[in-house]
């Protein structure tokens, strides 16, 4: 699948970081959930949205979908920066998806949030992906 | 106990080369993956700390913790075992074994910072406490009342709440100390407690929002309806057990905030959004610093000038399948 877009997301089967990407109101892209579906191949830059998988020591925090999504070097080459979800509960390991993305990658990490994300963090983001988009 | 006791009515061998809901593996193994014990936390480091905090502080720290062990010791014991013959999957039924387990792990820690800390008369007049804290009771009651209860949806939404919710008027006790650098290896402790609790309620929540999946739109309007009437209920109960734990303290306030922050996040956790609007949810930066110390990172890029950015702090955290 080819595509052009701004938004790029992963979002497990619980469907919280697809319900917040739903909320912002944007054009987005799923990155498959399972492997025997087809690939994502993006052409156009796009901000990459990743959940946090929790606990531990941080290993397994970006999910391997991303990690697979983002091996493939058009794809990567790309992404321009990284929105994390994640729960502060997980302490030091919270969004750390977004720091490990945006360390691999080296793109800004431009924003994180809880959960499903408030409506103080749609609005935030929305309007925040509207001016960076702008000034590139 | 006079209710019979419900099990599930057909075994079979569980397959775990079978998944049915890759969600179940997924837990099962980041729950073992996160598995601790209270031994391996050194406790009694904190023995000296504990005497710097006045008597007052003392009484407060040590009924919290008799709260939190009531609340884990429901959860390991009757919470979770009463989700598994609701399961849908045989391995749902293990998560939610391991997640009993834990929860009496958790309920077992707490016996053991009294140990390293306290008198044992203090203890068993910490343990009186909470037999005769009427809020504490009520909470117990008002949760157990649904674990008992026939519906199986409305018990993952009272589990969820447990986990997500009710915990944190306690859980606010370590944070504080830990944001003062006081009893810094109890709130490490209790760091495990909170990230186990919030996979336990990540869980039970995912859990319920499948089974809506399937749900009339009659019956999800009537579970939205029962889970914010309960809620309210709920909250309203906490802040009288906040007031009779801190206002001797003059904290009071500050705990409501981080209730009602946890209370959205409980709601999330069940597919709603957050009920509490941000200045109601409005955490003291040292406690939620305390929680995570990456939280009050300035990750809003958009906020800023734009001139300088974050990108993203070394994290020794490689995982194999990076191919660049």
């Amino acid at each position: 699948m080819i595509i052009v877009t701004g938004i790029v997301y992963f979002s497990s089967v619980s469907e919280n970081t697809r319900r917040f990407v739903d909320r912002l109101e944007l054009p987005a892209e799923r990155i498959p959930l399972r492997a025997h579906e087809p690939a994502l191949k993006v052409k156009a830059p796009y901000v990459l949205f990743v959940p946090t998988y929790g606990g531990g020591n941080g290993r397994g925090a970006v999910p391997k979908q991303v990690i697979r999504f983002l091996n493939d070097e058009e794809n990567r080459s790309l992404i321009r920066g990284v929105v994390a979800a994640g729960n502060t509960n997980f302490g030091s390991a919270y969004c750390i998806a977004g720091d490990i993305v945006a360390r691999k990658c080296q793109v800004p990490y431009l924003y994180n949030f809880e959960l499903l994300g408030t409506a103080e963090d749609v609005h935030r983001v929305r309007e925040g992906l509207g001016q960076f988009w702008l000034q590139r | 106990m006079s209710e019979k006791l419900k099990l599930v009515s057909r075994v079979t061998a569980i397959n775990w080369n079978r998944i049915q809901d890759d969600k179940d593996l997924e837990v099962w193994d980041r729950l073992t993956g996160n598995f601790w014990l209270p031994e391996k936390v050194p406790l009694s480091n904190d023995i000296q700390s504990w005497h710097t905090l006045t008597a007052d502080e003392q009484l407060m720290t040590t009924r919290v913790f008799t709260g939190l062990t009531m609340l884990d010791t429901i959860q390991g014991t009757v919470g979770a075992v009463s989700l598994i013959p609701d399961a849908v999957t045989p391995h749902e039924e293990a998560v939610y074994t391991n997640i009993a387990f834990m929860e009496s792990v958790h309920a077992k820690s707490y016996s053991s910072i009294f140990s390293t800390l306290i008198s044992t008369a203090e203890i068993d007049d910490a343990f009186r406490w909470s037999e005769e804290n009427e809020n504490l009771q009520r909470k117990a009651d008002i949760v157990l009342n649904y674990y008992r209860g026939d519906d199986p949806e409305k018990r993952k939404v009272a589990s969820t709440m447990l986990e997500s919710f009710l915990f944190y008027s306690g859980f606010y006790a370590p944070m504080y100390w830990s944001s003062r650098a006081k009893l810094t290896n109890t709130a490490d402790l209790i760091r495990l407690i909170i990230r186990d609790e919030a996979v336990h309620g990540y869980y039970i929540g995912y859990k319920f929002q499948k089974a809506l999946e399937k749900a009339t739109p009659e019956r999800r309007q009537e579970l939205k309806d029962y889970t914010f009437e309960l809620l309210f209920e709920l909250y309203e109960n906490e802040e009288q057990y906040t007031e009779d734990l801190y206002d001797p303290l003059g904290l009071t306030e500050d705990v409501k905030a981080f209730l009602r922050y946890n209370a959205n996040k409980a709601l999330m956790n069940l597919g709603y959004e957050g009920l509490f609007p941000k200045d109601q949810t409005a955490v003291n930066p040292a406690i939620l610093s305390a929680l995570s110390p990456n939280a009050d990172e300035n990750h809003d890029f958009f906020s800023g000038s734009g001139s300088s950015y974050v990108i993203g702090k070394a994290v020794n955290t490689e995982d194999e399948d990076w191919a660049f």
